[in-house]
């Protein structure tokens, strides 16, 4: 196994121009499983741990290289409350959110945030860089469309961001749970309302006919709320594996939603 | 081959393809502290500080670590005598087979390093990554309420 230490931004584009067959290694979160676990034998990896740039935040772009404990501290409020429902403190110190797109699992925390602000996942190679919106991007259950000898660079959020924000996600217990359902909510002074969810379908999604009716009620009603509840029960395409059943999913999808727009009118 | 700081000590190895921190600090540099219990950071047990954060050694790529400060269960008892984590697990009943034990000694270390004066809430947290089958986890959270009180 060839392993390459990129120290700079520059010196990791080079690299994955090099070796574009190459597999980038970040907190090596998701990577590791699949080497101690399935058997994983990259020939060659690069270890973007260590470049500075990655590990950037600033103002409305976050680094692929922010790992959760920062994202936990961060100034967002819906993804400060995933990054903190990620794994163990353990976990949360070496995962990242260029591996939580990398990996683009259904159930990935940091996923719906992207998703319900409208962000654009942002890629470099040798030859410059290229901006995807993240329905561009995370194509499919672990698929994105990430090229050989590309980089996850960060994403890049709308810069405004409405206060109220909540997020949330249901499991079988506390700590240590990969989301049977999870959603995010934003909702604007006018009540422009976005919602995505995740582990609900094969990628993160957005229940467009819910937040167009709830978008369009100032005051919501309580006939409101449930009707915003059954659009997104409706909306959503679960299915059933180990964790849960496609129809637990479907009412877990309407629920959270509706808890998060009952949370952020306060 | 890799050169890395274990416990202030210069090493070297060749870690294999694809092998991790933990096998590399088990089986290539001897120090087997570290438990080996589930390979996929779900325990704790294989806990270590990597350039000054609490991590998984299973989750680590070895071949990642050229250059860097790592800190193990070996490295926190002082010489014979125990620190005062250890110590207190041990007054409490905070160990009873003591596989998890190295890895609760490596977070609460890092935890009390950190902060000093840990609420009732933030030790739980510290320690929501580290899997204990035996203890039930009382004598392990007296064991570190009692040391909060004594600082
Ligand atoms: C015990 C445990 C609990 C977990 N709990 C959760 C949870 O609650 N919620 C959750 O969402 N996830 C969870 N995860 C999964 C994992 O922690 C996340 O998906 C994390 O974001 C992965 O980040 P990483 O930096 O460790 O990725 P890595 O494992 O290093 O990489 C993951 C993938 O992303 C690619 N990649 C990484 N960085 C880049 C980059 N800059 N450019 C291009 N490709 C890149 C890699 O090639 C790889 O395919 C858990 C994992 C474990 C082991
Ligand atoms: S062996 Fe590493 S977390 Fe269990
Ligand atoms: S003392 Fe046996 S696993 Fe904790």
């Amino acid at each position: 196994m060839r392993m390459i230490i990129p120290r700079s931004l520059d010196e990791a584009v080079e690299a994955a121009a090099a070796h574009p067959e190459a597999t980038i290694l970040a907190g090596g979160t998701d990577l590791m499983v699949s080497a101690n676990l399935h058997g994983l034998r990259p020939e060659a990896v690069i270890g973007v741990r260590r470049v500075p740039e990655l590990a950037e935040w600033e103002g409305r772009f976050i680094g692929a290289g922010v790992t959760y404990a920062r994202m936990e501290r961060g100034p967002i409020a819906a993804l400060a409350q995933a990054a903190r429902t990620v794994g163990s403190p353990q976990i949360r110190n070496a995962g990242t959110l260029g591996g939580n797109l990398g990996t683009a699992s259904p159930a990935g925390d940091a996923l719906p945030i992207l998703a319900a602000l409208d962000a654009d996942i942002v890629l470099r190679a040798a030859g410059g860089e290229r901006s995807v919106r993240w329905d561009d991007f995370i194509v499919g259950p672990k698929k994105n469309s990430r090229e050989p000898g590309e980089l996850i660079i960060g994403a890049r959020l709308p810069d405004d961001i409405p206060d109220r924000q909540a997020f949330a996600k249901i499991g079988f217990r506390n700590a240590m749970v990969i989301a049977v359902a999870s959603c995010c909510l934003f909702r604007a002074e006018d009540g422009a309302t976005t919602v995505a969810l995740g582990s609900v379908g094969p990628t993160p999604m957005r229940p467009r006919a819910a937040e167009a009716m709830i978008s369009a009620e100032r005051s919501p009603t309580p006939a409101a709320l449930a009707e915003f509840q059954r659009l997104v029960s409706e909306e959503v395409s679960p299915i059933t594996d180990h964790r849960s059943t496609e129809a637990y999913r479907r009412t877990a999808a309407g629920v959270l939603a509706r808890r998060l727009l009952e949370r952020v009118l306060g | 081959m890799i050169h890395l700081t274990v416990n202030g000590d210069p090493h070297s190895a060749e870690p294999g393809p694809a092998e991790s921190l933990l096998s590399m600090l088990r089986n290539r540099l001897g120090l087997a502290g570290s438990k080996d219990a589930c390979e996929q950071g779900e325990c704790g047990s294989c806990s270590v500080i990597l350039d000054g954060e609490l991590v998984c050694s299973c989750l680590v790529l070895a071949a990642d670590t050229d250059g860097s400060e790592i800190r193990t269960v070996e490295g926190i008892a002082d010489g014979d005598d125990l620190s005062r984590v250890q110590e207190a697990l041990l007054a409490e009943g905070g160990v009873q087979c003591g596989f998890c034990t190295p890895g609760f000694v490596v977070a609460a270390t890092h935890l009390l390093d950190t902060n000093p004066d840990p609420s009732d809430d933030d030790v739980r947290e510290a320690l929501a990554g580290n899997i204990c089958r035996c203890t039930g986890y009382g004598g392990i959270m007296r064991a570190l309420t009692a040391l909060r009180e004594d600082s």
